[in-house]
Formats: C-alpha cells, structure tokens, sequence
C-alpha cells in the first residue's frame, strides 16, 4: 500500500524556499530605505511571538493573552544582562528564554486546569501582573521612564548594528522558527496537539497526557516570544513597560487569528498584515479624519477581527494558499479533478 | 481461549449527590470475551464506562486490569495499560484527516518528542512511516481504507464510528471498550461493524460493549451484564439472560407491554 507521508503532510521546500529568497533579496532592493526595512524587522519580530503561539492556539486550541509578558521577560532579561551587567548577547537571550520557560511552567502548571474564557482570563490577569512587575521593579527594569543604552546585538563576532544587518538576523531567526513548529505539526507531537482541539476526552482515551502537551506547548511559545523580545530589545535600544502591555498581547491574537490558526505560516502572514494595514492607517486616517488619536488602531482591527471571524474562520492564509495552488496548478496545466484537489488542497497541513 | 482475567470490577459504586448512577456492581471480562452491558435508559452504563476508563472518579469499589489497581489512575495512564475506547456521541478528531486520527490513535506506541520532532532528527522520518503503514493497516482492518485522506468531519455517520474503532486499535490495545456502536447505524452498517468485530475477536481482541441493539447483543456477546438503576440484576450468557424473568420484568418486559 502507498504509505507516502506526502499524502498527509505537505513537506515541500519549493514554496518557503522561494519565498526565503524572496525576503534575503528585498534589502538589497531598498538598502537605503529605513523605513522599508524596519517595517519588515517589526514584521520579523511579530511573526517569531506569532509562530508559537498558532501552535499554541491553532494547533492544540489554548488560549493566551497574556504573551506580551514573555515578550517583555525577553527583552528586559537580554537589556539587563548586556547594558548593566555587560555580558554577551547570546547570554541575554539564553536566560531570557529560560526564564520565559521556567514562568511559562510555574504558570502554566495551575492555569491549564482552566478552559476556554476562564483560561483566557487567567493568562490575562498574568500578564497584567507581570506588566506590574517590569513598572514597579525599578532597580532592574527602570520602571515607567524605560530602560536606555541597549547595546547593539553582537552574535558570533558580529554586531548587528544597522537595519540592513539586522534584517537577515531577524528573518533567519524566523524562518529557523516556523521550520521548527512546522516539524513538530507534522508529526506524533503535532497529531497529540490537534487532538487536544479536537476532543480532550477521546485524546486523553488514547493515553495522551493532555496536561503535559498542553504545558510542553505553553513553553515553548513562551520561548518564541522571549527570544522576539530579546532581538527587540536589542534593535530599538530602548524599552519601556507599555510595550509590553495587555493591548500588545490582543494584537497578538489577532495576528493569529487574522493570518489563519492551522497553518504554521498564518503566524508569519497575520503578522505582516497587521504591520502593513498599521502602517496604512496612520498614513491615511489623519487625512480624513484630523483630529483621530492612535485609538482608531484597534478599533479598526478590532472590526477587522470581527469581520475574518464571519467570513473567514480560518483566516487568510488559507485564502492565500487556495490563489497559490490555483495559479501553479493553472501553470502545470493539470486537470484539477476533485481528487487531486482533495489530496493536494490545503487540507494539507504546511 | 484462555481463562485469564482482564478486567475485575468488584463492588464498584458511584453516586452523584443523592443519586446512585453506579451501586455495587461486580463482574469479570476473562481475555478474549465479548461482554454487554445492557440495561434500560439511564441504568449507569455509561457511568460504569466512564468509571472504567477512568474518566470520572468511583466513589467506591475496586477496578483492576490486568491485575493492576486502575482506581484513581487518569484516563491516559489506562490507555496506556492497553485499553482504549470508543464514545456514544461521537468523538472524532475533525481537525484532522481520517488517516491523521488513527495515527493519533498510535501515540503510545510512540516515542517522538517535542525537541526531536522539532529538529526532525532521522529516526522521526522512520517513525512516521511505521505509524502511516499502521494507520492503514488498522484503517483497512474496518473497512475504510479507501477515505484514509478525506477530512474525518465529512465522513458519514456509520463510518465515522468505523474510524474510533480503527482509532481505537491503532494504540494496539488487548481491551476495547465500545460506547454503543450500533447506534445511529442502518442495519448494513450494523451488519458490517458486528463482522468487523467478530473478526476482531478471532484475532484475540477483547471487547466491552454498552448496546440496546438485543439482535447485535444476542448474536456476538459471550457474556451479558444487565444494569438496572445502578445494580446489576444478571449476568450470564444469551440465552440464560433472554429467559431470566427479573431481566423480563425490567427491561425485555418494558418493551412488551408497549
């Protein structure tokens, strides 16, 4: 019998293999344009916290709004360690994400007993309590003036001073990450996550320790956004508590949900959508309307979230891979029998 | 057939507040029986389902399996022992492709972990070869091969019962607790699934099944247990329960005085 695994899992390296050279191309096209390449860092940071959590959220169906406070442990753990205490880089990031796993488990371990709204609720009121602790621990974190001087990232000898340079380490670190989560999607790890979303009562009937996955996965999402956090501090130099805010976990979540819980790239299109549509925004809503505060931003994807929740649950990068499919298999010439788009759709999961 | 005892239910009680879903029961599946569990509407069978695989906690008695204490161990910590089930209401995984569910099925078999699955270390590779093979293999043993890559949420009623039993058998279980098959099944699909079964049966496998199907019953089952509000008020073979007269009163009886 045909036991190829292609059947189920949709393993190419074509796709995202062109769409690496794609993204390592781009700055040499707008090398002396700032703008251009922080807004694609800012997107590189977002997709790296959004990639853990569409395992988190897409993949085993938990919910976070609490992850802006592993963000933040990230980026307060690498600025303290390299501005005050003057060590490398790589040391900054390795504690921070140790100590990002180390709350994510303390944490964790009491409030997955929790489902749905209460969880929600739970991983919210954590990160308000963590945001308390990056205003209030002056010592450390400089409280609500914000902590300065974060020294540029140097890794491996290099310094990543500019946005030109840093654009490549942040993109690398992306990629690195969905390869990652896509590995562990598509396989026995990824099937225990999935069945958790689908019936907790039929996973744990087939001796899945559902506690145990529903925490492995917390971690490792908490990782991800530590080490985002991390990079980010490194490239702005400065931090404040606000970035870390409940309102930036929100975003978070609907990066997610924009891009497409279920796919392991919704993550990485979410958040390019919310940075583009961001950037949009503040180009056009003062012309129309002058006197707008920030505030319109979240009420516009506020409604946008509304919105792909009524008309595209599972977000748009499903849409984006059914145009992909379409047009190479339009290229191919192929005859798209109800078959082959059955076993090749995108169903499939990337 | 060898007179090993599997499973050992003895005194085993559950009540929810004032209300005795579950009192008292005992009774033995020796390996390589087929056992009922029949009884009216709300007799506690499923209650002594959920007891068993240890979904909810029994508020007395004792379960052993294999000779192992299973009381108070989590539902997965007895999947692993080798006892797997299936559920009234259906409890596919929709999310996934059939083939993916009963690969899911496999876990325990298993080893891949997050880390080793994430930097997909060779043995992965190898491992999720296996466990495809098998899936098919446990897919064509119900009949279903041939829908091994449709998603499991478009799979018709009959068939989506066919997929928790191959789910079910992937962990290769030595005990299979089913909630009802034949409910919602026309009687093709009732026909099917019982010759699904039989043959699983020949193979060794040992089956606990809840069924108000009498014909299903009466035609696989080595042994009945009859539940009524809580208690067990018979168990013996086919033909000993069909003509016990408290089993009448209380449940064939019912039936014939409509």
């Amino acid at each position: 019998m045909d036991n190829n695994l292609t059947k189920i899992y949709n393993r190419s390296l074509k796709g995202p293999l062109i769409f690496f050279v794609v993204i390592m191309l781009l700055p040499f096209i707008f090398q002396s344009n700032n703008y251009i390449l922080s807004t694609f860092i800012m997107i590189g940071f977002y997709s790296l916290v959004t990639t853990g959590l569409t395992l988190l959220i897409g993949y085993a169906g938990q919910i976070s709004l609490g992850h802006a406070a592993f963000y933040g442990i990230g980026a307060y753990t690498s600025a303290y360690f390299t501005a005050t205490l003057q060590m490398p880089s790589w040391i900054g990031i390795l504690v921070g994400a140790i100590i990002a796993s180390l709350v994510s488990l303390i944490i964790g371990i009491p409030v997955f007993k929790l489902k749905g709204h209460y969880l929600a609720l739970a991983t919210l009121g954590f990160g308000v309590i963590i945001f308390t602790f990056f205003k209030e621990w002056k010592t450390i974190t400089g409280g609500l003036n914000g902590f300065f001087g974060i020294p540029p990232l140097s890794l491996f000898g290099i310094s990543f001073s500019t946005d030109f340079q840093f654009y490549f380490l942040i993109w690398i670190f992306v990629f690195l990450g969905i390869f990652f989560a896509r590995n562990i999607v598509q396989s026995r790890v990824g099937r225990a996550l999935m069945s958790i979303h689908g019936s907790e009562i039929a996973s744990e009937a087939i001796g899945i320790n559902i506690n145990k996955y529903k925490l492995q996965i917390f971690v490792l999402s908490a990782v991800y956004a530590s080490i985002a956090g991390s990079l980010y501090a490194h490239y702005v130099t400065f931090i404040n508590p606000q970035l870390f805010e409940m309102m930036t976990s929100i975003y978070f979540l609907i990066m997610v949900v924009i891009g497409g819980i279920g796919n392991i790239w919704g993550g990485l299109i979410g958040a390019a959508i919310y940075v583009f549509l961001g950037e949009l925004l503040k180009d056009i809503v003062p012309k129309i309307i002058p006197n707008a505060s920030g505030e319109f931003e979240i009420v516009f994807f506020g409604v946008l979230l509304v919105v792909i929740l009524i008309y595209m649950p599972n977000g748009i990068s499903k849409a984006i891979f059914h145009f992909i499919k379409r047009i190479t298999s339009s290229f191919k010439n192929k005859p798209v029998s109800a078959f082959s788009k059955k076993s090749t759709g995108s169903d499939i999961h990337d | 057939m060898t007179e090993e005892t599997l499973l050992k239910v003895e005194n085993l009680s559950k009540s929810f507040g004032g209300v005795n879903a579950v009192e008292n029961v005992s009774f033995e599946v020796k390996k390589g029986e087929i056992v009922a569990v029949i009884g009216p509407n709300g007799a506690g069978k499923t209650t002594l389902f959920n007891l068993v695989t240890g979904v909810i906690p029994a508020t007395s008695g004792k379960i052993t399996f294999k000779g192992v204490s299973i009381i108070g161990k989590r539902p997965y910590q007895i999947a692993s022992l080798g006892m797997t089930r299936t559920f009234q209401n259906l409890q596919v995984f929709n999310n996934m492709t059939v083939i993916e569910n009963v690969m899911t099925g496999s876990h325990i078999r298993l080893k891949t972990g997050i880390l080793s699955s994430g930097l997909r270390l060779p043995n992965v590779y190898k491992e999720e070869k296996e466990v495809m093979q098998k899936a098919l293999q446990c897919l064509e043993q119900v009949g279903i091969a041939d829908l091994a890559f449709e998603r499991a949420e478009t799979l018709p009623y009959g068939n989506q019962r066919l997929l928790e039993i191959a789910r079910a058998v992937a962990a290769e279980p030595s005990f299979i607790l089913l909630d009802e098959p034949m409910a919602g099944l026309n009687p093709q699909e009732s026909r099917n699934l019982v010759n699904v079964l039989k043959n699983m049966r020949k193979q060794g496998m040992t089956f606990l099944f809840v069924e108000h199907d009498m014909e299903t019953v009466m035609s696989i089952a080595d042994k009945i247990v009859v539940l009524d509000y809580g208690k067990k008020i018979a168990e013996g073979t086919p033909e000993e329960i069909s003509s016990n007269p408290k089993v009448i009163a209380a449940y064939l009886g019912e039936e014939e005085a409509i």
